[in-house]
């Protein structure tokens, strides 16, 4: 145990290839502790559960044929990547899921792991390990049905690599669920001049305008690792009531969800609909929400 | 560790038992486990004894509803219950009446035990027992409050400490435990509490002649209001608020001059003032000149033969109301939360609405994989209910004191009211 540690910390804070930004890793060090208390900072994210647990609950529930009510998501393995201090590997854990939940920073996981450690049910349904997403490939070849990288990719340092990775651990037609921030310019006032410096609802220096992703690049490069995109909605939070809510226009906040293509590589024949009819498409979807 | 459940119901009475049942029913709870805590015995009949109990309750369609989502309305249908059609309330001051009821001439309410609903409940109870756990003859002594969310060191859970030592944790407490609720001052929840100087007489009365009886009564007399509900075709319930002094002296008595109290206050018409008739006479014709149909037509109540021994009793009568329904982990239903009079009937129905709100917040929160004991569905539900609940519960405070009095101001204030009331269909019904 105590040589897989040193290895994993070695690998932490080495420049190797790896999707893993060690800046980005030092600002979350700081609010380690802070993340379940619901009214600090972490506050948005805490909210945001309110329509991201929905949106991948019925997102799995409409593709699946058997399920029950009471227990929603029995027998879906999720791997929730940048779980931090397991927001919402709880919830996940809590609609019957099986969540692994991985961390590259140490700190984060301990206070996940003490948290979930007072619920017997979640103790066993949630696993918790300080990893980057690539230390984990080998061992969980195409292990789960789903993948959660909510708030993630604004923080990665290779995003084509980090999709690969998640390529490789998901099941044929499994979902990957990506929550993340647009850039425009819009996204740089609201999420980085409003949200950290003038109302200080995300700590400041959290976000760097510089890596926040436009849902069209996350989409190409999807599509070009063997995903397919279903739906993009955009998501707006309302700084006055502390809660989120769905919106059409994805120019600050959005969520996107895809599908591995299936075996070999075939994809669906929805997959060779045009650009336009699959936009339209995933508007109207958005709008449906 | 002390077993660990997702909701503990602190009180097995009406209200607790039905919140547990509501809750132990819910798909979205299928896989939780549910406690209901009861310091009594367990109370079930399958055929209703002979006799009434004096202790009834009248349920809104609304209440009705409810109890019927779970089940429980099957049984109180199969037992024993009165649906009535027509509410009239009258002064004993005045000549002024108010009359409820629907167009349609569907049910206004149902009159039934309180035994009787106790018993539907146990029955649904018993039928989600993989789920719901009832501890009879179990009273919790003592809580324990976890501390702030960021100090992760001791539990989360709040602990509760049952008389025979045994211990308990809990994700989410429901305080349905009464109007002197242990959990709410556990939780140090303010609440503002006032004793009236009245106490309730109830008993079972028979009638002197079998009749329809599916109209409930009410009188209001300077000392308080007196309200008679059908039991059956022969036998109504009464609920008569008065002076703690009357009350003694009402259980005192024979039967015989019981009896003849009763229908003198129905009956008699002392209080009028020459005074008062006119003003009231003049405002009815005013209204009839506005609108011809305003003023309906008055029934006469039944007048009563014998009461049945061993069923007069009395209790006292007071008003609460506490100023926070919920707390991290906490919710406070039914009487712990509000305390009122019963001259309007509304005092079960209250907690039953309670119910349903907060179970419909706790199924969302629990299909969402929420904390159950989060504050941020709690507080929605507390906010609905305190709109709903905080006018309601003032209205019936201040009929309650201006039907305390027989100075000609305010009785001609409140006759009018209600004659106007009366004619008004868009008051009445909100009503």
């Amino acid at each position: 145990q105590l040589s897989l540690f040193r290895l994993t910390m070695k690998r932490l804070f080495s420049t190797s290839h790896s999707s893993v930004d060690s800046k980005e890793m030092k600002k979350f060090q700081l609010l380690a502790h802070k993340w379940w208390d619901e009214e600090g900072e972490y506050s948005a994210l805490h909210s945001m559960n309110d329509i991201r647990v929905p949106f991948i609950r019925d997102t799995l529930l409409n593709m699946s044929s058997n399920y029950h009510l009471g227990n929603p998501l029995s027998g879906v393995k999720i791997l929730d990547v940048g779980c931090g201090g397991g927001l919402l590997s709880e919830p996940l854990g809590r609609l019957g899921a099986s969540v692994t939940g991985i961390d590259p920073l140490e700190d984060n996981i301990r206070t996940a792991d003490q948290h979930k450690s007072f619920d017997p049910v979640l103790a066993k349904r949630i696993q918790y390990r300080s990893s980057s997403l690539e230390e984990i490939v080998e061992e969980c070849m195409e292990t789960f049905d789903v993948i959660v990288a909510s708030e993630v990719v604004e923080h990665v340092a290779d995003l084509e690599m980090f999709i690969k990775c998640c390529s490789q651990v998901l099941k044929p037609e499994g979902s990957l669920f990506i929550t993340t921030i647009n850039k425009t310019q819009l996204s740089y006032v609201l999420g980085i001049v409003v949200a950290e410096k003038i109302l200080g609802i995300v700590p400041e220096g959290t976000h760097e305008w510089e890596k926040f992703v436009p849902p069209e690049e996350l989409q190409r490069l999807l599509e070009s690792n063997g995903f397919s995109v279903k739906t993009v909605n955009g998501m707006l939070y309302n700084p006055l009531s502390g809660s989120w809510s769905w919106m059409e226009s994805t120019s600050v906040n959005y969520a996107m969800h895809a599908v591995k293509s299936g075996a070999q590589g075939q994809l669906s024949p929805t997959d060779t609909l045009s650009e336009m009819e699959r936009e339209q498409s995933s508007a109207a979807a958005g709008t449906a929400m | 560790a002390a077993p660990l459940y997702d909701v503990v119901v602190s009180g097995g009475g009406m209200v607790g038992s039905a919140m547990a049942a509501v809750l132990g029913h819910d798909i979205h709870f299928h896989d939780k486990k549910i406690a209901l805590l009861e310091a009594g015995p367990r109370k079930e009949y399958d055929r209703v004894p002979d006799s009434y109990s004096n202790r009834v309750s009248s349920i809104s369609p609304g209440s009705a509803t409810l109890l019927s989502s779970f089940g429980a309305w099957d049984h109180v249908c199969s037992l024993r219950l009165k649906p009535f059609r027509r509410m009239q309330v009258w002064d004993a001051c005045s000549e002024a009446m108010i009359v409820f009821e629907k167009d349609d001439l569907d049910d206004m309410g149902y009159i039934v035990e309180n035994d009787v609903i106790m018993s539907a409940l146990t029955k649904q109870l018993d039928a989600v027992a993989d789920r719901v756990e009832v501890f009879y003859e179990s009273r919790a002594v003592g809580y324990t409050w976890p501390l702030p969310s960021h100090s992760c060191d001791t539990s989360p859970w709040v602990q509760i400490e049952l008389a025979d030592g045994r211990r308990l944790q809990t994700k989410l407490l429901i305080g349905a435990d009464g109007h002197n609720s242990v959990v709410r001052k556990e939780a140090e929840i303010k609440n503002i509490e006032h004793r009236y100087d009245q106490s309730a007489v109830v008993a079972t009365l028979h009638l002197s002649e079998a009749t329809d009886n599916n109209v409930a009564w009410q009188r209001f007399l300077p000392t308080g209001p007196i309200a008679l509900l059908p039991l059956s075709d022969t036998a109504s319930s009464l609920v008569w608020s008065t002076s703690h002094e009357h009350a003694l002296e009402l259980l005192a008595m024979d039967e015989e001059s019981f009896v003849d109290s009763i229908n003198s206050a129905f009956w008699s018409n002392v209080n009028h003032s020459d005074f008062i008739d006119t003003a009231g006479a003049m405002f009815r014709s005013a209204i009839s000149l506005l609108k011809p149909s305003g003023t309906a037509v008055r029934q006469l109540p039944p007048s009563i033969a014998k009461v049945d021994p061993e069923s007069r009793a009395m209790f006292p009568l007071g008003m609460g109301h506490a100023t926070e329904y919920v707390q991290h982990r906490v919710a406070l239903i039914g009487d712990a939360a509000h305390r009122v009079h019963p001259l309007a009937g509304q005092g079960v129905n209250l907690g039953f609405g309670d119910i349903a709100c907060l179970a419909h917040h706790l199924s969302a929160a629990a299909f969402n994989g929420s904390d159950l004991g989060s504050l941020k569905h709690l507080l929605k539900f507390e906010t609905e209910r305190q709109r709903h609940n905080v006018s309601l519960i003032a209205a019936i405070d201040m009929l309650k004191r201006l039907y305390s009095t027989s100075l000609a101001p305010l009785v001609l204030l409140r006759t009018w009211g209600l004659q106007a009331t009366n004619a008004l269909p868009p008051v009445k019904v909100r009503i």
